[in-house]
């Protein structure tokens, strides 16, 4: 097992040092061959955690909590990678060949960096792996050289740092919370933390608590420190798009995650689901009043992140752990979601040229495949049954119900019937009406019907076919890991 | 409860006030270059700072951290900058939107709620002084208003910089036998984030030749 999760560490790693010096046409193929791989492997290490968890050296431990975050992770770097293949046009000429590389070691190392955030043991580096995605991410933004990816860039860096920042103060404070206990001088990970949290002191780990929401939320967006965001997502290369909104904001709550565990441990269950239903709430709210009101697809896409890490936020203010499980369960369907309906856009923005929604018209008709897989990907973002979020939010609103403070879980249900209404009316806006004949000339013109790339189109239908699974019918497997990385997550004292 | 203030307390907390005393200078600072040059100053007492706990505490490895952040933060970061400035040769005037004046009292109000929200913690501990810690937040807070308040790219840079400092102190202060490893990463992730702000600021200024933030407002809703 342990030489299973090494693999998984030094694998996309391996595939970002190839990919600058081999051909770019071997490399395209060969991301998908590692991404699939590393998937595969996550998989495999389901049954190696569901009773104990799996170490490598002192830096690494999986346990179920991790397993949950990399499944979601991996999954959308082998998709992501399938897309990338029709995505991105490959031009011969010097300066293209450069660029795609520099695309794909970026491309790769991201992956690297956000497969090993649940991967490494202890806070210290938890922080450590989370700013390598970010310093990579940012230059993945900004790889597109527009006004508008400098602006962008410029935000999530400063943004994300200063987060980070305030991420690094908790991290010192918890370490200073557990020298009472552990000594002057002690390592900071996880079965450390853990068996002794219960005699920290408890107003610094509030203290600490607090700053690790704000400054890891910073980085998985929540309000009101989420302003880098839709600028980000919707700047940088769709393919950067669809992981950091899938991938990286799920890793980022993976961290505040890790934090909570130690801090219901110190402080009891009630103030850190008091800390959680704030942000949740106000973050719900703010999305949601935003994607009625966007004209750009992918910053309503952005905007649809914001609201279901808001979801997951108020999720874990609920104490059944049904709840608990439903916000694991959203965390891995989100991923496939968000992936396929970038995608999705991604082959929208191909065909169009156009991000703005009031210029794109008929897209079902134009893109026979990937239009329609758009529309039902932005469904199952909305909970539509019978895709694998209609279960999760179901899993948490039936927890929040049975909560002494129900309104929440009423709230809830509104404010996400709400966004439904904002995301679904643009979708079919764009993909459904009719398309008006266009002017002689004009750049609606050269629309031509047909897929850009049948690549683009095997990626969304694997999302697609996730999200059925884990809709329909979770494998007991994962059905396992969920409730044992739940149970994880318990707030015994 | 009535805990004596020891030397080390006094030299440590002392040294965290000349860190605070140069993020307000900053503030007042009107070249970018004159800010750079406070920030390598600042850097300095964080490293003197590490050699003081590192011979108190008898913990050698903080030498080598002491070490390292001189080399990193008080030569190569700032040289960097400088030679951003100098290639970039144009925006040297800094672009605070509010005056001096009012730009300091904001700062004094931000830090010393940071000094008193820490302080009513109440967490003592015999062997840790708890004031430098209050003292690393006021820091941390005051580097936002640097960064909220200044609109060119070199300044919100070093406000970050100068921020991760005030961090520095408080690991220093709080969590000295923090295992070098983990130091040293932190200061390794740290360079990583400088080149990458200075590639970003490079591109911003190639594409738009200016270090102002002034056009970054076409994203927005």
């Amino acid at each position: 097992m342990s030489a299973l999760v090494v693999v998984l560490v030094c694998l996309p790693f391996l595939m970002a040092i190839v990919a600058c010096v081999v051909p770019i046409d071997v490399t395209r193929h060969l991301t998908i061959v590692v991404g699939v791989t590393t998937f595969a492997l996550s998989i495999g290490l389901i049954p190696g955690v569901t009773h104990s968890s799996v170490t490598a050296g002192g830096l690494i431990r999986v346990d179920s909590l991790s397993v949950v975050f990399l499944l979601a992770v991996t999954f959308l770097y082998a998709t992501t990678a399938i897309f990338v293949r029709g995505y991105l046009p490959l031009d011969p000429s010097a300066a293209g060949r450069v660029y795609g590389r520099r695309f794909y070691a970026g491309l790769n190392l991201f992956c690297w960096s956000l497969v090993i955030v649940p991967l490494v043991n202890g806070l210290a580096l938890l922080w450590i792996a989370i700013e390598i995605t970010t310093v990579v991410s940012a230059l993945l933004v900004a790889i597109d050289d527009t006004e508008g990816a400098s602006e962008a860039a410029w935000k999530y860096i400063l943004i994300a740092s200063l987060g980070l920042g305030i991420a690094l103060f908790a991290t010192i404070m918890m370490y200073y919370a557990g020298t009472s206990v552990l000594g002057s001088s002690y390592n900071l990970s996880y079965p450390t933390l853990l068996a002794s949290a219960a005699h920290f002191h408890p107003d610094v780990v509030r203290f600490a608590f607090v700053l690790a929401v704000l400054g890891y939320g910073t980085k998985m967006g929540l309000f009101p420190v989420h302003t880098w965001l839709p600028d980000a997502h919707s700047e940088a290369p769709t393919p950067v798009s669809a992981l950091l909104s899938g991938a990286l904001l799920a890793v980022s709550f993976y961290a505040i995650l890790r934090f909570f565990q130690i801090a219901v441990r110190t402080l009891g269950p009630t103030f850190p689901r008091d800390v959680f239903l704030i942000f949740g709430v106000a973050t719900l709210l703010l999305a949601t009043l935003y994607l009625l009101s966007q004209r750009d697809m992918k910053r309503m896409l952005a905007y649809s992140s914001v609201e279901h890490m808001g979801i997951l936020a108020i999720g874990m203010s609920f104490s059944a752990p049904i709840a608990v499980v439903g916000v694991l369960l959203q965390v891995m369907a989100h991923a496939a979601a968000k992936g396929t309906a970038f995608f999705g856009v991604g082959s929208v923005v191909r065909k169009f040229g156009s991000k703005d929604m009031s210029k794109i018209r008929g897209g079902v008709g134009v893109l026979p495949w990937s239009g329609p897989m758009l529309i039902l990907s932005v469904l199952a973002l909305s909970a539509m049954p019978p895709f694998g979020i209609f279960r999760s939010e179901f899993l948490i609103v039936y927890g929040g119900l049975r909560e002494p403070r129900d309104t929440v879980a009423a709230i809830l249900v509104v404010l996400v019937t709400l966004a439904f209404f904002g995301l679904s009316w643009f979708t079919t806006q764009t993909m459904l009406s009719p398309s008006v004949p266009p002017v002689e000339g004009s750049p609606e013109a050269q629309v031509v019907k047909g897929e850009v790339s049948n690549w683009i189109v095997v990626s969304m239908a694997v999302g697609l076919l996730a999200l059925l699974l884990l809709g329909v019918h979770p494998p007991s497997q994962l059905s396992h890991l969920l409730d044992r990385a739940a149970y994880e997550l318990r707030a015994a004292r | 409860m009535h805990h004596v203030p020891s030397t080390y307390d006094g030299i440590t907390a002392g040294l965290a006030v000349l860190v605070l005393l140069s993020e307000f200078a900053m503030l007042r600072a009107p070249l970018l270059r004159s800010q750079v040059r406070l920030y390598a100053f600042q850097s300095l007492v964080v490293a003197s700072l590490a050699v003081f706990v590192a011979a108190s505490k008898h913990i050698d490895e903080l030498y080598v951290l002491a070490a390292l952040s001189l080399l990193l933060k008080v030569l190569l970061v700032p040289g960097l900058i400088m030679r951003l400035l100098r290639d970039a040769d144009t925006d040297l005037a800094g672009s605070s939107v509010l005056g001096v004046a009012s730009a300091i009292l904001i700062a004094i109000v931000v830090a010393a709620f940071g000094f008193f929200a820490v302080g009513s913690l109440h967490v003592s501990s015999s062997s840790l002084p708890t004031s430098a810690l209050s003292i690393a937040c006021a820091i941390v807070l005051v580097a936002f208003v640097l960064i909220i308040l200044r609109k060119d790219v070199v300044s919100q840079a070093i406000g970050f910089f100068s921020l991760e400092n005030g961090v520095s102190i408080a690991s220093l202060v709080v969590a000295s036998g923090l295992p070098l490893i983990v130091d040293v990463a932190f200061l390794f992730d740290l360079l990583v984030a400088v080149v990458v702000f200075g590639v970003i600021m490079r591109v911003h200024h190639l594409r738009n030749d200016t270090l102002s933030t002034h056009d970054f407002d076409r994203l927005r809703g």
